[in-house]
C-alpha cells in the first residue's frame, strides 16, 4: 500500500500537517519515535491528561494511520515513491512505509556547550529536565540552577518551580536588552510578549534570581553536583576574572538553545541554510518544499521557532502537497520567522565560551575525550577541521555520534558546525541492514545553500 | 482514578514506579542519579539529555545492556542494574 503522504515526527508540525492533509482527503501515514503524539514540547505521561494543543489535533487524527514507536532511520527513493525504513517498538522490529510524498518534521535537540564538571550526575539538559518532568513526573533534585541561553530556559525554570523545585538562579549568557534592538519583530508578536511576562511573573513568585550576561563556568561535586560557579561574561562570553561565585544546588539544568535534527534531510541530499545563530537547518521555499522534489520539511528542522511556527509550517506543507496554498498562513509564517530570527541572533553562542574549558574538561562525553586532547590535535597535530579532530581523538565517534559534542568540537577546531550527516538516524540492528533489498541508503552530499526564496514569499 | 504504582529493582534495591514513567524517571524519583560507569574513567553517569539523544543514560535492563533508560518505559518487575563500561564486560 502506498500512502499519499508520510509525515515523520508527531510534534506540532507533523500533527498539524497530518490532520490538514487528511482533511484534504489525502491518505496520510504519521510515524513517530515516541509512544505518544505531541513531540518533545508536549510530552505527557501515559494515562495522564493529554495537553490541550495535542488533544485538539489528535481528535482530528481519525483517518490518519498513526504509527507510534516507529523510528525512521532512513528514507530512500524507489521509483516514483519513497521508502521509509523504521525500527519499531521495544523489540526493534523492522518496518517499512511506502509513500508518494514525505514531510520531515523531525524537530530539534538541545545544544550543549561543555564546561568543567558538566559530566557529573545531576547536571542535566534543561530541555531534558523539562521533558522528564512532563513525561515522567520526575525531578532530579529540589534545588535547581537553570543556566545556558535561550527562551527555553524561562519555560524550564517556570515548569520546575511550579513542580515544587526551588530555582535559586536563572543564568542567561545573552542579554535580553538585545531583544530591544529587534523591537519590530517583538511588537508584531504580542502573544510571545505575554508569554514572556507570564514566565517573569511566576518566577518572581518563586523567588528566582535572573542573571543575564552570566554563565555557569563550572560544576562541583564528587559523585554528583553539589554547587556551581556562576561568573559574569563579557560581550564575547569570556568570563570576567574575579566575578565567579559559588551557588549550592543539587541539580543544574543547562542548555544553549535548540538545534535542528537534520539526518534524514541531509541523507536525502536536501540543501541546508544557516540560521542567524550559526546553526544549519533544512532550506525550504515559501511552501515548505526542500531542494529535493517530493520531500517537504516543517517545524524546528527548518530552523527553531517554537510550536506556533511549527504548526503553521506543517499546515502550509500539507496544503502544498494537496495542491493548495493559503496567503494568511504565509503571512503568519513570515511574522513568526522574523521573531525566531531575532531570538536566534540574540542567543547565538559567542566565541569566548571556550574559555570556560580547562584541559581536563571532557568535551566528548561518550568517548571521554578532553578539551586538552582536542586542543592538542588542533595546535600540535595540525587538525584544521572537526572531522580531522574526530579521526585523531575519537571525539564524536561514540554512541551519540557527535550530537552532543559536535558543536563544541567544531568551535574548538575553529569552524561553524557543519550540517549533520549520519546515514542512519538511530541505532539499527545489523540484521535489518542485511535484509535490505539494496546495498543501503545513499548518503549523498547535501549542498549548503541559501533558502530558495525569502521566508514567507509566495 | 490514579494509576496504581508498581515495583522494580535497581541493583537489588526495590523501587516504586508510576505507570508511564521511563526507567530514568523511576530512578530519579527514587533519588538515584547514576546507573552507568564509563568505559575508560569508570565515572558515574545517568540521564543527561532526557530525550534519547545523548546515550549517557544507558542501563542494563532485564539482562539486556545499552538500553536508553530515558526512553524505555518502566514495567512491573523490571530488573535494572548498573552498566559497567560497554555492558559486555561481565
Amino acid at each position: 500500500m502506498t500512502a499519499d503522504l508520510a509525515v515523520v515526527g508527531a510534534g506540532p508540525a507533523g500533527l498539524a500537517a497530518a490532520v490538514t492533509a487528511a482533511g484534504r482527503g489525502l491518505d496520510v501515514t504519521l510515524l513517530d519515535a515516541a509512544e505518544r503524539p505531541g513531540g518533545q514540547i508536549h510530552r505527557h505521561p501515559a494515562r495522564g491528561p493529554v495537553p490541550r494543543p495535542v488533544r485538539r489535533l489528535t481528535r482530528r487524527l481519525r483517518g490518519v494511520t498513526h504509527l507510534p514507536a516507529h523510528h525512521v532511520w532512513t528514507v530512500v527513493r524507489d521509483g516514483d515513491t519513497w521508502l521509509l525504513h523504521c525500527v519499531a517498538g521495544p523489540d526493534e522490529a523492522p518496518a517499512t512505509v511506502r509513500a508518494r510524498a514525505v514531510l520531515l518534521a523531525t524537530g530539534a535537540y538541545e545544544r550543549q556547550l561543555p564546561f568543567p564538571g558538566w559530566t557529573l550526575p545531576g547536571v542535566v539538559g534543561a530541555g531534558g529536565a523539562q521533558a522528564m518532568l512532563k513525561g515522567g513526573l520526575a525531578l532530579p533534585g529540589r534545588r535547581v540552577v537553570v543556566a545556558g541561553s535561550g527562551p527555553l530556559l524561562l519555560a524550564v525554570a517556570t515548569t520546575l518551580a511550579a513542580a515544587g523545585a526551588r530555582v535559586p538562579a536563572l543564568v542567561e549568557a545573552a542579554d535580553y536588552t538585545a531583544y530591544a534592538r529587534r523591537l519590530p519583530a517583538l511588537v508584531r508578536n504580542p502573544g510571545k510578549l505575554a508569554q514572556g511576562a507570564l514566565h517573569g511573573g511566576s518566577l518572581l513568585r518563586h523567588t528566582t534570581r535572573l542573571l543575564t550576561r552570566h554563565a555557569v563556568t563550572a560544576a562541583h561535586g564528587t559523585r554528583r553536583v553539589e554547587a556551581v560557579t556562576v561568573a559574569r561574561l563579557d560581550a564575547d562570553w569570556r568570563p570576567v576574572p574575579g566575578t565567579g561565585r559559588r551557588v549550592p544546588c543539587d541539580v543544574l539544568a543547562v542548555g544553549h538553545g535548540l538545534v535542528p535534527q537534520l539526518e534524514l534531510a541531509t541523507g536525502l541530499g536536501c540543501a541546508t541554510r544557516r540560521t542567524p545563530d550559526g546553526t544549519p537547518a533544512v532550506a525550504v521555499d515559501g511552501r515548505q518544499r526542500t531542494s529535493v522534489p517530493g520531500i517537504w520539511a516543517a517545524g524546528e528542522t527548518c530552523g527553531v521557532g517554537g510550536a506556533e511556527l511549527a504548526r503553521t509550517e506543517g499546515e502550509i506543507a500539507a496544503l502544498c502537497v494537496a495542491g493548495d496554498a493559503s496567503a494568511a498562513l504565509a503571512r503568519r509564517r513570515a511574522r513568526l520567522r522574523a521573531f525566531a530570527d531575532a531570538m536566534a541572533a540574540a542567543h547565538r553562542p559567542r566565541p569566548g565560551w571556550t574559555d570556560w574549558l580547562d584541559d581536563a574538561t571532557e568535551v566528548c562525553r561518550c568517548e571521554e575525550v578532553t578539551a586538552g586532547r582536542v586542543r592538542h590535535a588542533v595546535a600540535e597535530l595540525g587538525a584544521l577541521d572537526a572531522r580531522t579532530v574526530k579521526l585523531l581523538t575519537r571525539a564524536g565517534m561514540g554512541w551519540c555520534q557527535g550530537r552532543v559534542c559536535g558543536q563544541a568540537v567544531a568551535r574548538l577546531a575553529g569552524e561553524d558546525p557543519a550540517p549533520d550527516r549520519r546515514p542512519l538516524s538511530c541505532p539499527v540492528p545489523l540484521s535489518q541492514l542485511a535484509h535490505l533489498p539494496e546495498a543501503g541508503p545513499e548518503a549523498g552530499p547535501a549542498p549548503e545553500a541559501p533558502a530558495p526564496e525569502a521566508p514567507g514569499a509566495e | 482514578m490514579k494509576p496504581a504504582p508498581f515495583s522494580l529493582t535497581f541493583d537489588g534495591r526495590r523501587l516504586t514506579a508510576l505507570p508511564g514513567q521511563s526507567i530514568a524517571a523511576a530512578l530519579w524519583s527514587a533519588g538515584i542519579l547514576a546507573w552507568r560507569t564509563t568505559r575508560h574513567g569508570g565515572a558515574p553517569r545517568g540521564a543527561f539529555c532526557g530525550m534519547g539523544t545523548c546515550y549517557d543514560c544507558l542501563a542494563t535492563v532485564n539482562g539486556r545492556p545499552n538500553q536508553r533508560a530515558c526512553l524505555l518505559p518502566a514495567r512491573p518487575g523490571d530488573t535494572v542494574t548498573t552498566q559497567e563500561g560497554t555492558g559486555h564486560d561481565g
